[in-house]
Order: C-alpha cells, then structure tokens, then sequence
C-alpha cells in the first residue's frame, strides 16, 4: 500500500528538526519520532535534543554564569562597590537555565504543529525500509510507513562500564544540566572538550573541581581518529592550544590529576563518593572523596534500539555511527541520516542543520546541492575560549610538509583585562598558511574572551579562500580582539618574541 | 658635514645655513614627524626600523579646562582607550544585573565609585605614555615635548613647556597633529562646559549630565555615563550619527532612549550660566528650538560639548610653507600617498580630508607610507571597505555601503538587504530584550550578490564586525556567506 508519510525523522534534535521543518515548506507530509531514553540516573527531558536540552544551549548560559563571577570580581576595578562575600545559588541558575530550555521544547513543538508536521513522543525502530513501529509512554503501539526516512537519533554519553561504581554513582552531562542541587565538589573525568567545558564553568561558580585526564587534553577525541582528513575538526590534535586552555584553567582554580587512571568509585556513609585511581607517573593508587563524579568520556551513537540490522543499514563496527556518503545517503535505498549519529562528520549543531536542510532540499526541493563540511568553524567554551576554523598547525604540516607552511602567532593582552589587573598569559592568536605566493589561509586558531564571536567572520574569509596579504589589508577594529588577527606579523619560524606591546 | 653641524648645535648657525636652501645632507633629519598620535608615532618607528634619523614632535595644548596628557595622542589619551576601558566599565554594571538571574548573589544597592575608576583607567593610560617614550629611546627615535610649526620649507619652530625655542631641518616631513574638540562659540561654553579631553580625567564624579551633540563621541559617552547611573541627556541638533546608515543610528537612539538615557531633539544651547560653583557645580543651560522659536532651560551638574573635531593645522605654519588645507574645514587634501601639494610634506590620520577618523587607518597609512619612502615599497593604504564600531551602550559595528549609500550608488532595484533581529543566549536567562539586537548585510545583485555592506547591533559588534571586514575583503558573495557554518551558540552566527 501507500506509505503514510513523504518523510519520517525519527530524532527530534537540531539535524532532524531543520530537515522535517524545511521539507513541510515544500507542503509534503512529514512525521517526526522523538523520544528520550532516561539516563540511568533518571533525567530526561523535551524535544529538541542534545544542543537544546544537554548541550550547547545549558552549557553557553551555565558558562555566561561562570564569566559573570568573573566579571563581579573585575567591577570593583572599575569602581563598582559590591558586599563582600559574593555567594552563588545552584538551584536559582539552574531553574533560569532549565525554565529557558522547557521555552525551547514548548517553541518546537508550537512550530511543528504551524508547520503540520505530525510529532510523535515514541521509541521508534525499523521492521522494515519503510515501516519505523513504537511504543507510546502508555505502551500504546503506532507504526508510521514513509516513502524515505531520515535518522537523527544523535549520540548519548558513554559510561566506562569497566571501572566499578561508574554507573550507579557517577553522571555524565545529561544529567549535570539538571540538577536541581549544586554538584558540590566535583570530579569530572574527560577526554573530550565536553569535560573541559563543565569544569570550567563549576569553577567558575565557586565549587571545588578536578579534572582527571588519561593522556594529553583535547586529544584522542575517538572520532577524529576515524574522520577523514578532510573533515578533521581543528582542535582535535592541537596540543599547543590545548595546553595554553587547561594551562589557564589551573590558574583559574581547576585542579589537574594528568595521567591518572580512574579504578573505582564507591559510595561513603555520608553519601559522597570515594575516588581511587592509578597514578600512572607515580606508579602509585591515590583516593579522594567528592560530592559528584562526571563521566565525559566520549558519546556513542545511539542506534541500538533501531534495529537497523532487521533493514540493512550499514554502520561502522568501531563506532556504531552510521555510515553515510556525500548526500547523507544510507547503504539503504530511501533511508538517510545526519547529526551526531553519522560516521565521520563533525558533531556539531550547526552542520547537523545545514545537512538536514540540504537534505530535505534535494529530496523535496528539485536541488542538488551537497553539504559542504570543509572548513566549519568551532569554539570551545572553556573559561578562557577558544575558537577555531580550517586546518590545526599539526594538520597542515602533515598535509603540506613544515617547510611549506608558515605560522603567524601573537600573544596579545586584551584592553578590558589591564584595569580589571587579569592574568592575559594565555591569550593567544595563530593563523596557519601555504608559504606559497598567494599564502591562502589554512588555519585560524584564537584563544581570548568572545572567540565564538571573533573566528566567525573569519572563517566567512576563509571559505573566500582568504590569503594572508588580504588579511593584512584588513584595517583594524580598535580597540577589540579580533583585531590582533589583522596584526599578525611575527612568524613561528622567526623565533622572534611574539607579544603585542601597545597599539 | 652633517657631523660638524651636530656639534655646533647652535640654532643661529642653523638659520644662517637655512636662510638659503640647505643642501639635502645637511638636514638635522631624514624625517620630523609632527604630532605623537597614532599614525605620527607609526610613521615614525617605522622610519627608525630602516635607520633613519627621524624626530617626533608633541604637544598638547591644555583644554580651556586646564586638561592635558602625555604622549600617544587621541586614541590612548582621551579617545579610544579611555572610552572603551569607561563602556567596559558600564557594561559590567550591566552585567552585575544580570548575574542576579544566573544565580549570583550580593546586597540589593551597587554604587559605583567615578574616582576609583578613573584612577584606574588614568594609570593604564600613564602606563601606555611610558611605554611609548621607552619604544621611541629604544628604536632611536628623538622626541621632544615641543610644539611644532614650519618657519621655511624644511625647518621647524619646536616651543616646549618654558616657551624655549629651538629649530630642526628635516627632509621630509609627515604632517599628523590630529583634532581637537570643537566649542559652540556660545556665552559660557569654554568657561564652564567640558569636553572629552576633560572627561576621562576628570577629577570628581559629573553628576546630572546633558551632552550636546549627536555624533558617535556624544552617544558614547552619554551611553556609559547611564550605565554607570547618571542622569543623562542628551541634545540633538538634528539626526544621530550623521554619516551612518541611519536606521541602525535609530536603533541606537531607541535602545537608549529605552534603557534611561534623556533626548531633548532639536534643539541647540545658546547660553551656559554657573548657578553654583563646585566640583561639580550647577550650571543652567539655556536652549533654542531649531524648528522654531521656542526657548527652554534646564539645570545639570556638567555639560559635555561633542559636537565634532576640528583639525590643528591652522596655527602650525602650514601657510609659510605653502600647504593647502580647506579653508572651511581645516583639514589637509592629500593624493592616494598621504602626500600634500608639497612633494616632500605628507599628512596622515585624522587630519586628512576625506578619510576616516580612526586610529587603525592612520596606523596603516603611516607604516605604508614610511615603506614606499624608505624600503622601496608600493603598497598604497587601502580605504576602502574599512570597519568601526561605535561602543553605544549596545555595540554597532559596521563595514561598508550604508543602505542609503547602497541605494544612492547602485538603485534600490539593484541591491538586496537581508536582516534579522536576534536574541543572545547570555539575554534570555535575565529577561533581557529580546528584539533590539540586529543585523543586516547589503548585497549587490548585479555583481553575484556582493556583500557590500555589514551591520550589526549586539553585544562584542567589534569582535564580530572584524572577521566579516576581512571576508567582504576577500569578496564576499551572499552564496558564500550562506555556506559558511555557523558557530554555535554565538550571536555572530546570525
């Protein structure tokens, strides 16, 4: 028979929610799948996946309220006079947050249904290539037929089931962004940006934080190692700018345990949790009591309840992300997929929403435009920022070979941190280019206040295919930031002293 | 020769020699630059980084108020530096409003303190005066505190403090004295109004403020002022910011008028009268309606005159030496090389007729110019498509054709204008307005949809303005803007 739907999405998140919403302006007849497995703390949440309910948006507005505590401390240089002590409240930024979420979740769902797309709060999986079947919070079943299905089902947080008490004690950052009482003294244990990102901001709001690190920070990030060249996120293998952020982030008050191996974690009488772990340079086991342990160990694909092996669709063994090609198009005729859950793109809102809106243009829309993953451009929001578009200093010289790149570098003090008296020591802009005659621009890497702000005209000029002379007839802004970057003069290879002094 | 004239050292011999036209290697320097601003002080290290004897010349004649500062000029003195570290300032009583929201806590009434801060943004300026008089020791550059002015066409009067007088001869000569505050010429305007070159110096709080004029210096000023709780007023003769795409001028207009600051439009003062002395002391200003004939008063604590700058090249000799300036506006006319009528005179920064006021564009035309004299180089300052931010209490940066222009040069027909209104994430937790911030680009559709024009307003414009300025740099195209991922969760992905 008929299929119901033109188009089904099952993941209501940023990639699936732009292709469902953009493919009803073509007028066809879309359904949306959303359900959100409770964590194994039992937090969950509404519609608008990762990026809106334990991503990007609670995590920007918990980091606006760490920088606020800093910004406290600078107004009294600027004469404001305000009572000491200054005390922050868990629960009243965490209910701001967490009522500007549930605002978020309530504006989809409105949206969906101006836009008559059918929204369903189901489990969905696969009994065949045009079939999804679910079962409502009420154990209700629907089965949705549709001519072509998108998967956007995103990732979750991976625990590391190998080390004892992981799972019954420890979170992981969907629960963090809803908790309704303070994490107290907190040990999240990273790999990724995302650990960095959290330690950053519960510092930032008085509490006691260490970040516990296996090897070098901002590195083995598991999808990197499996993207292709190409599409290799920037930050992924820069050490000198990792450093220069966590190097920050000690000054600022998070503690380090580098090289240091978690063993298990243990419940106390007073309900807080015991620590041990492995000190790999030491050789020895360490212990340490906390209120709160975080698990940011990566994120997996979640697709094991979609039964795509019942269809066919192919995924990566190692992963378990699905493998897509240039048009998002599954090893499954009709089935696609976007977002987080694909193999080998970046995990990131914006591209995920791009890809989806492409994808629901070349279905419905008579176009034939690909996404263009090439030179996205990314910030990581530690205490200190760091953003970044094109190709990391490693990557170029494994690219193009050390002698064929030249790196332009300063350190450079921003004008608002002289009479607030802050530690600039870490504020830091480099641009990576082809030596050649026209010197395009490979790679541009900023770490300072606002470097969302500041890379994102830039990596407009890059996708230009900005060279360096171009930059550098750029006139200046004055006084910012962004302007060090038209002031690059210094080169890596000069070994000249690369700070700014005075205009 | 040169040699021998050094240890003489005697200025009458320097005039003997230089009653005639002295022979080129006979000059006391390869270049004088008069004027240690921002492009002056550029020029000038640049010439000493290919070993040229170069001298710099700067003075700041006291405000009508008793101001004056050390070397740097506007920028670092009384412009630039000053107002962003007083906006900051005001920002982050801003932000202390917001932090309630985020879940900081302290008592309910936050005073802010005029002295502590302007101590603290004087020392900052203190310092960057140093550290210019090191970098000029360190690269050999001479400096003296003298006011300069050409009696011959390659010598130079230089007046210090005790009114000492000494002469010097140079080669070339690079022109680059800036401007100063302009008065009303009214009753009472030097007597008692202040200017911004007393303003960020200014010894005592200002109190209840009215701030006559509309241009960006005006709205500045009045917006921190609000911000760190001063009654505000300010009088407009006419529209805002003249000169900038005046819908985003309106915007700036209402967001202040919205968040405390007072407009009185239309109107001009005629007179300023003391009531009370004191630091500050009440002064009554007397206005006049320019629509007609109406007549209105008003008492303030200070009155902060920014009504526009004017050149300092009427009393520097240009005359004797035979470089043309406007008659009306004072400002010196140059080629495409900075360079005056006289082929070994040049001028850069704010005095040049025709370009923009901003320390960036001097700094740039400064060094440029230095390298095509000395290093043999041809690059030429480009003017074109430059960037600003005017820091209002919300930031408007800008790069290219205001919509007006747009439409003037190209045709209504030939341009599109895409625009959004956006709400910053930081504003939704404290219930901030969420339909002020803006942006718009403007595009040429004959030529592929060229973004010729940005503009925006929100939080950091700069920072957000700069990247966009090198992208429209590189040709820009709306295609191209449209691929370009945005960072997210950032304002500047809009």
């Amino acid at each position: 028979g008929k299929n119901e739907y033109d188009l089904l999405v099952i993941g209501g998140g940023s990639g699936g929610l732009a292709c469902a919403k953009e493919a009803a302006q073509f007028g066809r007849k879309v359904a949306v799948l959303d359900y959100v497995e409770p964590s194994p703390r039992g937090t969950t949440w509404g519609l608008g996946g990762t990026c809106v309910n334990v991503g990007c948006i609670p995590k920007k507005l918990m980091h606006q309220a760490a920088l606020l505590g800093s910004a406290l401390k600078d107004a009294q240089h600027y004469g404001w006079n305000i009572s000491q002590p200054v005390h922050h409240t868990w629960s009243v930024m965490a209910q701001g947050v967490q009522n500007y979420v549930k605002s978020l979740n309530w504006g989809h769902r409105v949206q969906l249904q101006d836009k008559k797309v059918k929204y369903f709060n189901i489990k969905g999986s696969f009994s065949d290539p045009h079939t999804v079947r679910g079962l409502t919070k009420a154990g209700k079943e629907t089965v949705v037929t549709a001519d072509n299905i998108v998967i956007a089902t995103g990732g979750r947080p991976k625990y590391p089931a190998h080390i004892a008490g992981a799972l019954e004690h420890g979170i992981t950052s969907d629960d963090l962004f809803w908790l309704k009482e303070s994490p107290g003294k907190t040990l999240p244990s990273f790999i990724l940006y995302i650990s960095l990102e959290c330690a950053g901001f519960l510092t930032g709001i008085g509490l006691d934080t260490t970040v516990m690190m296996r090897s070098i920070p901002l590195r083995g990030f598991d999808q990197a190692s499996h993207m292709s060249k190409k599409n290799q996120i920037c930050f992924t293998t820069q050490q000198q700018m990792a450093s220069l952020v966590t190097e920050h982030m000690e000054s600022y008050g998070t503690k380090f345990l580098k090289r240091c191996f978690p063993a298990k974690v243990e419940k106390l009488k007073s309900n807080r949790l015991q620590v041990t772990w492995k000190n790999a340079d030491l050789n020895t086991e360490e212990t340490d009591s906390f209120d709160t342990v975080m698990w940011a160990v990566g994120r997996v694909p979640d697709t094991k309840t979609l039964n795509l092996e019942a269809v066919g669709v192919k995924t990566n063994s190692e992963t378990g992300k699905i493998i897509v090609d240039d048009s998002e198009a599954t090893s499954v005729p009709h089935i696609y997929a976007v977002g987080d859950i694909t193999e080998g793109r970046p995990e990131l809102t914006p591209t995920a929403i791009a890809a989806g809106r492409l994808l629901a243009q070349r279905l419905f829309g008579q176009s034939s435009e690909l996404m263009d993953y090439d030179s996205v451009p990314t910030t990581v929001f530690t205490p200190l920022e760091y953003g970044c578009v094109g190709l990391s200093e490693e990557a170029a010289v494994q690219c193009h070979g050390s002698d064929n790149i030249e790196v332009y570098h300063a350190y450079y003090k921003p004008l608002e941190f002289t009479v607030s008296e802050r530690d600039a020591t870490q504020c830091y802009v480099k641009m990576v280019c082809l030596r050649e005659r026209e010197q395009r621009i490979l790679g541009l890497h900023f770490i300072g206040p606002n470097a969302g702000e500041v890379i994102q005209g830039f990596a407009l000029g890059i996708k230009c295919g900005a060279t360096y002379p171009q930059l550098m007839k750029t006139v200046g802004i004055h006084p910012t930031c962004a302007e060090e970057v038209t002031k690059l003069r210094i080169t890596k290879r000069s070994g000249l002293d690369a700070t700014v002094t005075g205009c | 020769s040169v040699q021998a004239h050094k240890e003489e050292d005697n200025p009458q011999n320097t005039m003997e020699v230089n009653g005639l036209t002295p022979m080129p290697d006979s000059y006391d320097y390869d270049l004088i630059v008069i004027g240690g601003g921002s492009g002056g002080l550029a020029a000038a290290k640049e010439a000493a980084k290919y070993e040229k004897k170069v001298m710099v010349l700067d003075f700041v004649t006291p405000t009508p108020q008793g101001s004056s500062w050390g070397l740097g000029g506007t920028c670092v003195n009384v412009g630039c530096i000053p107002k962003k570290l007083m906006h900051q300032a005001a920002l982050l009583g801003q932000a202390l409003q917001d932090s309630r929201k985020f879940g900081w806590q302290f008592t309910e009434e936050v005073k802010h303190n005029w002295m502590t801060m302007t101590e603290s943004v004087q020392n900052y300026i203190g310092s960057l005066n140093w550290g210019y008089r090191v970098t000029l020791r360190d690269t050999k550059v001479t400096y003296e505190n003298a006011y300069g002015e050409f009696v011959g066409p390659h010598t130079i009067k230089a007046t210090n403090k005790k009114g000492i007088e000494k002469l010097y001869t140079a080669e070339r000569f690079i022109i680059a004295t800036g401007e100063r505050p302009r008065y009303l010429g009214i009753p009472g305007d030097k007597e008692y109004c202040i200017s911004s070159d007393d303003l960020f110096s200014l010894p005592y709080c200002p109190g209840k403020t009215l701030v006559v004029g509309a241009s960006y210096v005006a709205l500045e000023c009045a917006g921190f002022l609000a911000g760190l709780g001063l009654d505000v007023t300010v009088m407009v003769r006419s529209i805002l910011l003249r000169g900038f795409d005046q819908d985003m001028a309106n915007k700036i207009g209402e967001y202040m008028k919205e968040h405390g600051v007072s407009f009185i439009r239309e109107f001009v003062p005629i007179k300023v009268e003391q009531v009370e002395e004191g630091t500050p002391g009440i002064l009554k200003v007397t206005a006049k309606s320019t629509t007609g004939d109406q007549i209105i008063e008003g008492e303030y604590n200070t009155v902060l005159l920014a009504i526009g700058r004017d050149p300092c090249t009427r009393k520097i000799g240009l005359d004797k030496v035979g470089v043309n300036i406007n008659e009306k506006t004072g400002k010196i006319p140059v080629n495409n090389e900075e360079q005056t009528n006289v082929p070994h005179i040049y001028a850069v920064g704010d005095i040049l007729q025709g370009k923009l006021e901003l320390t960036p564009v001097a700094i740039q035309a400064g060094r440029l110019l230095v390298r095509r004299l000395y290093a043999g180089a041809t690059l030429k300052c480009d003017y074109v498509n430059v960037p600003t931010t005017v820091f209002t209490p919300l930031e408007y940066g800008a790069c290219g054709y205001s919509e007006e222009t747009a439409v003037e040069k190209f045709g209504e027909e030939n341009i599109e204008v895409y625009h959004s209104h956006f709400w910053p994430l930081e504003w939704t937790v404290p219930s901030r307005d969420n339909n002020k911030c803006y942006a718009k680009i403007i595009c040429n559709i004959q030529d592929n949809e060229r973004v010729i024009g940005f503009h925006v307003l929100g939080p950091n414009a700069g920072e957000v303005t700069q990247g966009f300025a090198a992208a429209i740099k590189c040709g820009l195209t709306k295609e191209q803007l449209d691929n370009t991922i945005g960072i997210h969760p950032v304002c500047a992905e809009v």
